[in-house]
This record gives C-alpha cells, sequence and structure tokens, in this order.
C-alpha cells in the first residue's frame, strides 16, 4: 500500500518592491565604497603624475619611463623571477599537496601549518637568516664543492637566491589556491579511475589532475607574480635591483615618474594576469 | 579477452578495523559475480585489491592465473565504475571514453571509432561532443562503463555503480550492465549492498560479514537455501518462529521439519522462515488472524498474528480478498528442511 506523504510547498522567494529597492540601495552603497577605497588612491596617483603647476596637465612621465635608466633591466628581472618562482612552487606545493591529500590525509594539518609558516615571519627576519648564511656561508663552505653553488646562487644576472625566498614566501598562497582547488574535484576517483585505465602518475597529474585545477593553478600563479612584483624587504636588503626595488630608488629622484611606473607596474600584473587567465580559458575550450 | 578471478586468503587491516579477514573465492571466467554485505564488510576493500588501489596484507589476487598482487593499477589490465560520478570534467565524452586508448597511444581515428562504437553500444550515440556536467548522472554511469570497457579489459569491477541513481533509471541500467556483461563475455565483480541487484544480475553471489565469506552461490541457492543465519537474515525477509530442537528436527507451529546448517547450543531455537514459506488458508476456528495487508501486483503481503506472535506471510495477488484483514486463519509453513538460530530472547 503506498501512502502519500503530504509535502509543504515552500512559500515563493520574492521581495516586496520596498525590499528590492532597499537592498539595490545597500548594494549600490558597499559597491560605490568598495570603489571609493580602490580608485580614489589610483585616480590620485594618476593626478600626481599628469599634473604640475608650472606645465598643467601632462602625460610627459610615462613615455620617460621606458627610456629611464635601469627600467628594462629591472623589469627583465623581475619578470624572469617571477616565472622561475612560479614554476617552483608549483612544481613543489601541486605533488606535495596531492600526496597529502592521497596518501596521507592525516598529514594536512602539518603541510597546511609548514606551509602559513611564511606568513608569521617577518621578512625583515626571514631576509636577516639569509643575509647571516650567505655571510657565513662561504668561510664554511670554502674547502667543499657548495662554495661554487653558493656562489652561483648570488649572481646578480639572475639571483637563485630571491627565487629560493620567494617561493618560501609565495607558499602560502599557493598552497591554499591549490588545496581549494583539489577540494572543489573528488580527486581521489578521477586519480583511481586514470590510473584503472592504464595511466602512468605523470600522465595522471599532467593530463587529469593538471586541467581540472586549472583555475587553481592559475590562481597560484597570480598570486606569486603579484607577490615577486610588490616584494621590496628581502631583494632591496640582500642588495638586488629588482623592479619594485629601482621603483623605490627612483621615487628619491623623480617622484612623478616613480608613482607613474608604479601605476605601469599594476597595469603591466592586470595585464598578464588576464593573459594567464585568458590562456586557461581558451586551453579548457580547445581540449 | 575473458579472465578468472581468485582471491586467495586476502587479509587487510585498517589499523584496528579488519576490513578483509582470509577471503577466498574464485570468480570464473565470463561469470559476473556479485559482492553482497552489508557496509563495512570488505566487499569494496576486495574489489579494490583487484583493481590495484588497495593492497592485501597477506594472501593472492590472481587474474587469469598470474598473480598481480603487487602489480601497479595502471598494469592489471581492469576496468573499473564508480560509485560516484567519475569521467573527467575537462573532457568531452569521446575523449572520456577514449582515455584508456589514449594512454595506450591507440592512433586518433582508432580510438575515436572505438569510442563512437562503445557510445552506441551504451545507447549514447549522440552524446559524444557533450561535458560530463551537460549528462545526467544514468548517462553519466553509462560513458563510465563505456570508458571502462573500451580497453577490453580483461576483469570489469563495478563498485556499487548504481547507488547514486533514482530507482528507475537503476532498474534500468542493471539490466543494461547484464546485457552488455552477457554480449561481451566479460568477467565482472559487482559490488553491491543491495540484495535485490545483485540477486537479478549476478550468476553467483558472494555473501559476505565481517570480511569473509558466508555464501557463495547463485541466487536462488543464497535465496532459497542460505547457508548460515546471517545470509537468512541478510538476504530478503524472514520470519522467526519459536520452536525446539530435538537431533536434526525441529517442532514449530505443531509440525516437526528437518533442520539443515549449524545447530545452536540450547534447544530453544528460532525457525527462519521466508513469508512465501508461511501457508494461510481460510478457517474460522483458526489460531491467527491477518492484521495488515499490502499488496503488490502479483502478490501481497499480508500481517497474520497468532497468539503474541506475528509473522509476514506472501500470498497471490488474487488471494487478498478471501484474505482480507480481520479473517481468522489457520497457518502452516512449507514442508522442507528449514535453518535454525539461537533463540534471540533465550537467557
Amino acid at each position: 500500500m503506498a501512502a502519500v506523504t503530504p509535502v509543504l510547498e515552500a512559500a515563493p522567494r520574492s521581495l516586496a518592491p520596498a525590499g528590492r529597492r532597499r537592498v539595490r540601495l545597500w548594494r549600490g552603497l558597499a559597491l560605490g565604497l568598495a570603489a571609493v577605497y580602490f580608485l580614489l588612491p589610483l585616480a590620485t596617483s594618476f593626478w600626481f603624475t599628469a599634473y604640475n603647476e608650472r606645465q598643467g596637465f601632462s602625460l610627459a612621465p610615462y613615455p620617460r619611463i621606458v627610456s629611464a635608466e635601469g627600467f628594462g633591466a629591472s623589469m627583465l628581472l623581475s619578470l624572469g623571477l617571477a616565472v622561475a618562482t612560479i614554476v617552483v612552487t608549483l612544481g613543489l606545493t601541486l605533488p606535495a599537496t596531492l600526496a597529502v591529500r592521497l596518501g596521507a590525509p592525516r598529514l594536512r594539518p602539518v603541510l597546511e601549518v609548514v606551509c602559513t609558516l611564511p606568513l608569521v615571519v617577518p621578512p625583515i627576519t626571514f631576509v636577516s637568516g639569509i643575509g647571516t648564511v650567505l655571510r657565513f656561508g662561504p668561510d664554511a663552505l670554502a674547502a667543499t664543492p657548495f662554495w661554487g653553488t653558493l656562489m652561483a646562487i648570488q649572481d646578480e644576472r639572475f639571483p637563485v637566491v630571491l627565487v629560493l625566498a620567494y617561493v618560501v614566501l609565495a607558499l602560502p598562497f599557493a598552497h591554499r589556491s591549490l588545496d581549494a582547488g583539489l577540494r572543489a574535484i573528488d580527486v581521489r576517483t578521477l586519480v583511481e579511475a586514470a590510473r584503472g585505465l592504464g595511466a602512468s602518475w605523470p600522465y595522471v597529474l599532467l593530463r587529469v589532475i593538471v586541467p581540472n585545477l586549472r583555475s587553481a593553478i592559475t590562481g597560484a600563479a597570480f598570486l606569486t607574480l603579484a607577490l615577486v612584483f610588490g616584494e621590496y624587504t628581502v631583494a632591496a636588503l640582500l642588495g638586488y635591483r629588482t623592479f619594485p626595488v629601482w621603483i623605490v630608488t627612483v621615487a628619491g629622484s623623480e617622484g612623478q615618474l616613480s608613482v607613474a611606473v608604479s601605476l605601469l607596474s599594476l597595469l603591466i600584473i592586470w595585464l598578464l594576469s588576464l593573459a594567464l587567465s585568458g590562456a586557461g580559458v581558451e586551453r579548457r575550450r580547445s581540449s | 579477452m575473458t579472465a578468472g578471478v581468485e582471491f586467495r586468503g586476502l587479509r587487510r587491516v585498517f589499523g584496528r578495523t579488519v576490513a578483509l579477514d582470509g577471503l577466498d573465492l574464485t570468480v570464473r571466467p565470463g561469470e559476473l559475480m556479485a559482492l553482497l554485505g552489508p557496509s563495512g564488510c570488505g566487499k569494496t576493500t576486495a574489489l579494490r585489491c583487484v583493481a590495484g588501489f588497495e593492497h592485501p596484507d597477506e594472501g593472492a589476487v590472481i587474474v587469469d592465473g598470474e598473480d598481480v598482487t603487487r602489480r601497479p593499477a595502471n598494469r592489471r589490465d581492469t576496468g573499473m565504475v564508480f560509485q560516484s560520478y567519475s569521467l573527467f570534467p575537462n573532457l568531452n565524452v569521446r575523449d572520456n571514453v577514449a582515455f584508456g586508448l589514449r594512454v595506450r597511444k591507440v592512433p586518433a581515428a582508432k580510438r575515436h571509432a572505438r569510442a563512437a562504437e562503445l557510445l552506441e553500444l551504451v545507447g549514447l550515440p549522440t552524446h559524444g561532443e557533450r561535458y560530463p556536467h551537460e549528462l545526467s548522472g544514468g548517462q553519466q554511469q553509462r560513458v563510465a562503463l563505456a570508458r571502462a570497457l573500451a580497453p577490453e579489459p580483461r576483469v570489469l569491477l563495478l563498485d556499487e555503480p548504481l547507488s547514486a541513481l533514482d530507482a528507475k533509471v537503476r532498474l534500468t541500467l542493471r539490466e543494461e550492465i547484464r546485457r552488455l556483461q552477457l554480449d561481451l563475455g566479460i568477467t565482472t565483480v559487482f559490488v553491491t549492498h543491495d540484495q535485490e541487484e545483485a540477486l537479478s544480475v549476478a550468476d553467483r553471489v558472494a555473501v559476505m560479514r565481517e570480511g569473509r565469506l558466508e555464501q557463495c552461490a547463485p541466487p536462488a541457492e543464497v535465496y532459497d537455501r542460505p547457508a548460515t543465519p546471517f545470509v537468512a537474515e541478510f538476504v530478503g525477509t524472514m520470519n522467526h518462529l519459536p520452536g525446539r530442537l530435538s537431533g536434526r528436527e525441529v517442532t514449530v507451529l505443531g509440525l516437526r521439519l528437518p533442520v539443515e546448517g549449524p545447530l545452536p547450543a540450547t534447544p530453544e531455537v528460532d525457525v527462519l522462515a521466508r513469508p512465501e514459506a508461511v501457508l494461510l488458508s481460510p478457517d474460522p476456528e483458526g489460531e491467527g488472524l491477518v492484521v495488515a495487508s499490502s499488496f503488490r501486483g502479483s502478490s501481497a503481503r499480508l500481517r497474520v498474528r497468532l497468539g503474541d506472535l506475528e509473522m509476514l506471510s506472501d500470498v497471490p495477488g488474487h488471494d487478498t480478498a478471501r484474505l482480507a484483514p480481520g479473517t481468522r486463519v489457520g497457518v502452516g509453513l512449507v514442508r522442507r528442511p528449514v535453518l535454525v538460530a539461537g533463540r534471540a530472547d533465550a537467557p
């Protein structure tokens, strides 16, 4: 015998016109406040670069950026460091996060704590530690083959030591982004399905995990890129002239130019981020 | 190519939980074996040991005469369909089905042709360009089945593939799985906790309990001649009728019936009887009283009170009029050997 269970019908969820107006008002207010908070400093910065009392409104500082001494070299250095940092960070965190999730879920809190440590340690403490090692390292390693390595990682043309430092600083952001991405998919089942179909571990990683974590990986790459282009303390104290260090140097002599460069770097990072995100979407469409 | 599968003394322990406790079982080539049991009985662990996703602490998994116990999952040549939808979200249906072939470096034209063939077989010939999120649950499981079959594995492993689907789709898909399995003649191990599912599709059913095999037999035998009280309880519905043992006979409802299976230590026992083994006849002087009736089309299930005792009886649908609730009835049992268990309320 079949029994009919009464089903309570949900009340239609609609708001009265007055309620809708109130919601719109609050929404507009919140958006307006956020816009003021973010856009006002940018607008005033732009005004500072484009107006002075003698010449009035002029965009002259912007063309000067490209010809400014040190701009190209520092920009290229920071771009190179960003690419290397992104590759190393993803190369470390993706397999580690995946391995912990699949093979040792109990170690997840440990990995989380390790990856969060760089947020707790102040950059000045971090860099003074690195500085100490670099100062005393050559003496301690003089008689060993590691002396050459220690010298090589400090090469001014491409200071690998900065990549290593940036990887540590980027860990919390990269790990968070990848962990959130892995939580959003049933990674165990996907891995097992691929393995059962004959895929090797590298194949699983490159053809199954990476494509399904594209937005998380892109997010981690954005954050790392932004970190490298915004990090000043470590590079300055170790004596390297990265893009942020160059901006600060220029700011001392040419105020308008340095602010114009800051705005330009913001624009560049934004464009790079868009390009990364666009590449992700394109690949997904064509896969 | 199809192969037999053998579980030899499999033991797997997770912390303090013994998932498999010396499982011995043989699946014949081309057979569909259902592993049936309650949650935690070890059936999925056994299946995962064949797939290579779990490695037994002791024992061996033999496929087609080869010991594959330590072989990695990607070299076992098995196809698996999972409980949760496991399609690769970044690939369309055709590429999902062709995934195993791509791994094996089969040329694109050949693997696309094979994918189309498999999609035709599972009834989704026009869905090749769709993405998993555009499919229903039933369609996703069909694609998963096609994907598992595409590389022509030696063994097909089904880990509760229907449990996430609604009742109607479940019914259709299980029939299709059976049709495909018979057409292809592929050795299949089907894990389920749904007895109806197991009994309806399998050649043989292996009932498991606490990591061990309780009984492995064709569905009709598991149902009609359960080897142990646990199997009797787990598969189908059972009445517990008080009886008294003497030797290998038991007296129940005034009848003396032979006993099969293990004997409890005490003479006061519960006789286990299926509802269809309880016979009712309308009798104004009868001691039984029909108290409820549930019509099921070709049959009806009646609830009968006999003194303090309540029991269920299945009768043909056309008998419901003369056995309506309130009718007094005489109660008997089909004369055949019965299983007995220690009395539940015995001291």
